[in-house]
């Protein structure tokens, strides 16, 4: 066999897959998968809000974040067996900076309330949170503890609760990819945070009187009441 | 097991078979003793709120306590309390608790922090929870709670339901009005963590640094004191209490940490185990030892290299395995709640030879797979280039801070609870006690991986004898009242060899179905306090390594 009949037969042998590959059609470079999946016109025509919400759902950076138990159950959801990232959220990003999802994976403390509370707020619109086990719920197994905050929303508002004590990475998965789902439905969890108590009168009704007195307090005096023991 | 060299000469108070001869130690301290107490692990002298250096400092150079394991604090309706557990780390089975009674209305002692330098945290935690004043202390603060909290939690006439009221200032951004640094000083202070992904968990390093090296580090603990005292002082003995130990040391340590409460509850109210029963405790408590230590060195890795890199992802997917073995066993992956007060909760998984044949393909694995991390770790330049030498943590100062476990062992100190003072079924097994002279990361890490092999071994051993046990003989658990309620004002102090090292428990009993005082020391506690020593003068990321190096687990420091 000469060269150049070989090399004849391959270019036609090219050719015919890429033939079998198109099927009948207009014109080659539209003529695919994606073209029949979405008919006629090869373009996708959506709203800018509903992409942007596709594509944030598939790509979610979530905050290399460990408090407690709750973080090792983490860790083993994002490495070898269980891999988060397969679904399109399994990039811990150190910095809250480059985050759009916290995980709160344990229980939280007087002490470190503040400073969740900080890092929640260093992390850039949009963000979303996910609850991870029953610390953060409702202060779970240290519920009755005289430092313990009874549940997360205490601080921040949550998207998805995953409980259990601590939830098995399954289940974490599972409650990333529901909180997928929201995202790219475009919903957002109603917001039922209680922040930081900022009492300047206790319970006072806020009348003429108490408003105009309110004017008059230095700001410096303010006063947090940690108090939660009386919280839900 | 290896054996002890015996030692060339007696302490003062020891007797020929290595007991402690109370009577020689109260001649030996002569005026000073007032009274002596019998608690279940020892006797206790008491002594008056200021002679407590004095006393400390004639048994730890004459009578050789040179490990003061832990000091405990609590309050009676006429008096507060500090008890002081001193332990040899030649012997740790001789042990002798110092009792120093002070003053309902004024509570102040002198301080131990002169005499043993790990006495600095626990009376600083003494104080927090407690309310004792210790006097002549370096740096008497609070180290669990904030700063700005009101009252001591485990003091007798604390208001739970009292609201802290914080003033707004306290929780100002720190760095909004920080004051311009004056030119010649060239030190800067920075915090590293809580939030760190170096920090193991939510530690809180306040670090001074003059350009790289690092010239003071404090650390800030608290952040995840989640009132493990308070929760088991309000759970009954039987059942109540065991679910908590799980959450202490949360690396999948599950059951070292509940045979520890297991352990001072038993000796405490006098309970006796089936052997089936220990050797089944012995192998699962291996398995959590195994877990935990790869983690360890996972996230060691970790540190050292600065990514999610291949070590951490074997490590993680060999932890897998071993906890695939303990969730057949105990149906849990991380909170086992497996052990109880007489025995354990159930008996192997059936099919029983399908297990066995699992666990010994895993300790067939095992020492493979550590060739693997040995070729990664300890054989690798970089990674030598890295740890040796640095973080160093000489033995005498490794014993004046309290460290035990792998800590210990990587400075050389022969120093084992499953060994020198046996509990389970662990002395009548074959396995090694690893130490290494490095007294550095390189030294603590490489313990760590050696002690896998043996945790395997003894695995191995246990599954040989529970294949073999009759079957007629297989009793999980011993006869014990329904309700359990130990003799008022008994006191126990016991200790296991946990994941970190030695986890003891206090328990004082008051007659009740819940423990009066229940007290946890703990071994990542003590280790943490080396810090400073490991990492003052180093560069920035020696003191990130030697902090991997002590694999603390925040759970198990706040408690």
């Amino acid at each position: 066999m000469s060269k150049e009949t070989q090399l004849h037969d391959t270019l036609e042998q090219a050719q015919s897959t890429q033939d079998a590959r198109m099927g009948p059609g207009v014109d080659d470079r539209f003529n695919s998968k994606l073209r029949q999946a979405f008919g006629a016109s090869p373009f996708i025509l959506t709203k800018f809000d509903a992409f942007m919400n596709w594509v944030r759902g598939n790509s979610m950076f979530i905050l290399l974040f460990g408090i407690a138990c709750c973080s090792i159950e983490m860790m083993h959801t994002y490495a070898a067996k269980h891999d988060l990232d397969r679904f399109g959220a399994g990039v811990p990003r150190a910095s809250p900076r480059q985050a759009d999802v916290i995980i709160v994976p344990g229980t939280i403390v007087s002490k470190f309330g503040p400073r969740m509370q900080r890092v929640y707020d260093q992390m850039p619109e949009p963000k979303f949170v996910v609850s991870m086990g029953s610390c953060t719920i409702s202060g779970g197994p240290f519920q009755e503890g005289y430092n313990v905050v009874k549940g997360v929303e205490e601080i921040i508002p949550v998207d998805i609760h995953v409980p259990g004590c601590p939830p098995r990475p399954e289940a974490l998965v599972y409650g990333v990819l529901k909180l997928q789902e929201q995202i790219q439905a475009g919903e957002s969890a109603p917001v039922t945070v209680k922040p930081y108590e900022l009492e300047q009168f206790g319970d006072l009704e806020r009348d003429e009187l108490v408003q105009e007195l309110a004017s008059e307090i230095d700001e410096d005096d303010l006063v947090m009441r940690y108090n939660w023991a009386e919280s839900p | 097991m290896s054996l002890e060299q015996p030692r060339p000469e007696l302490d003062v108070g020891e007797t020929p078979d290595g007991e402690v001869d109370y009577d020689e130690l109260a001649e030996l301290l002569g005026e000073y003793v007032l009274d002596r107490e019998s608690h279940v692990n020892a006797e206790g002298f008491v002594i008056r709120p200021d002679d407590v250096v004095a006393v400390l400092d004639i048994l730890k150079r004459d009578a050789g306590f040179d490990n003061l394991s832990c000091v405990t604090a609590q309050e009676y309706y006429d008096r507060y309390e500090s008890i002081y557990h001193l332990k040899k780390y030649d012997d740790p089975t001789q042990e002798l608790s110092v009792v120093v009674p002070t003053l309902r209305d004024e509570p102040v002692s002198q301080s131990a922090a002169s005499v043993f330098d790990t006495a600095n945290w626990h009376e600083r935690e003494a104080y927090d929870l407690v309310g004792i004043e210790y006097e002549d202390h370096p740096d008497l603060r609070r180290i669990l709670l904030p700063d700005t909290w009101q009252g001591h939690p485990l003091s007798l006439d604390y208001n739970q339901d009292q609201p802290q009221i914080v003033a707004l200032r306290e929780h100002a951004d720190p760095m909004e009005h920080r004051s311009e640094v004056p030119d010649e000083q060239d030190t800067m202070f920075i915090n590293i963590g809580p939030h760190h992904p170096a920090t193991h968990g939510v530690l809180h390093l306040r670090t001074v640094l003059d350009g790289e090296q690092v010239i003071d580090v404090d650390p800030d603990l608290g952040y995840l004191h989640r009132c493990e005292e308070q929760m088991c002082q309000q759970s009954t003995y039987r059942h109540q209490i065991m679910p908590y130990p799980d959450r202490w040391d949360y690396i999948s340590a599950g059951i070292l940490n509940e045979w520890a409460y297991a352990r001072a509850a038993e000796s405490l109210a006098d309970i006796d185990v089936p052997e089936y029963a220990q050797i089944i405790r012995t192998m699962s408590a291996e398995m959590c030892r195994i877990a935990s230590h790869l983690l360890a060195v996972g996230t060691f890795a970790l540190d050292i290299y600065g990514d999610f890199t291949a070590i951490f992802m074997y490590a993680i997917t060999d932890r897998e395995k071993v906890e695939n073995l303990l969730e057949d066993l105990t149906g849990q992956r991380l909170m086992f709640n497996y052990l109880r007060l007489r025995g354990v909760a159930w008996d192997l998984p059936e099919p029983r030879e399908e297990y066995f044949e699992k666990v010994r393909e895993f300790c067939t694995y095992v020492p493979e797979r550590l060739e693997e991390y040995h070729n990664l770790l300890s054989a690798n330049e970089l990674f030598q280039m890295r740890v040796i030498d640095t973080g160093i943590l000489p033995p005498e100062v490794a014993k004046a801070y309290g460290c035990t476990g792998p800590v210990a062992r990587g400075s050389g100190i022969d120093y084992d609870i499953r060994r020198d003072d046996p509990y389970g079924y662990y002395d009548e097994l074959e396995w090694d006690v690893i130490t290494d002279d490095g007294c550095d990361n390189f030294s603590r890490a490489f313990v760590r991986l050696e002690e896998i092999r043996q945790s395997a071994r003894i695995i191995e051993q246990c599954v040989d004898l529970l294949e073999e046990w009759p079957e007629d003989e297989r009793e999980i658990q011993s006869n014990v009242p329904r309700t359990l309620k130990p003799d008022a004002d008994s006191e126990v102090y016991r200790t296991v060899e946990a994941a970190k090292g030695e986890l003891g428990i206090y328990i004082r009993a008051d007659g009740t179905d819940k423990p009066a005082r229940f007290k946890i020391r703990s071994p990542a506690f003590c280790n943490l306090q080396s810090l400073e020593v490991m990492a003052e003068g180093e560069y920035v990321p020696d003191m990130v390594a030697a902090l991997g190096s002590l694999d603390i687990v925040l759970g198990e420091v706040d408690r």
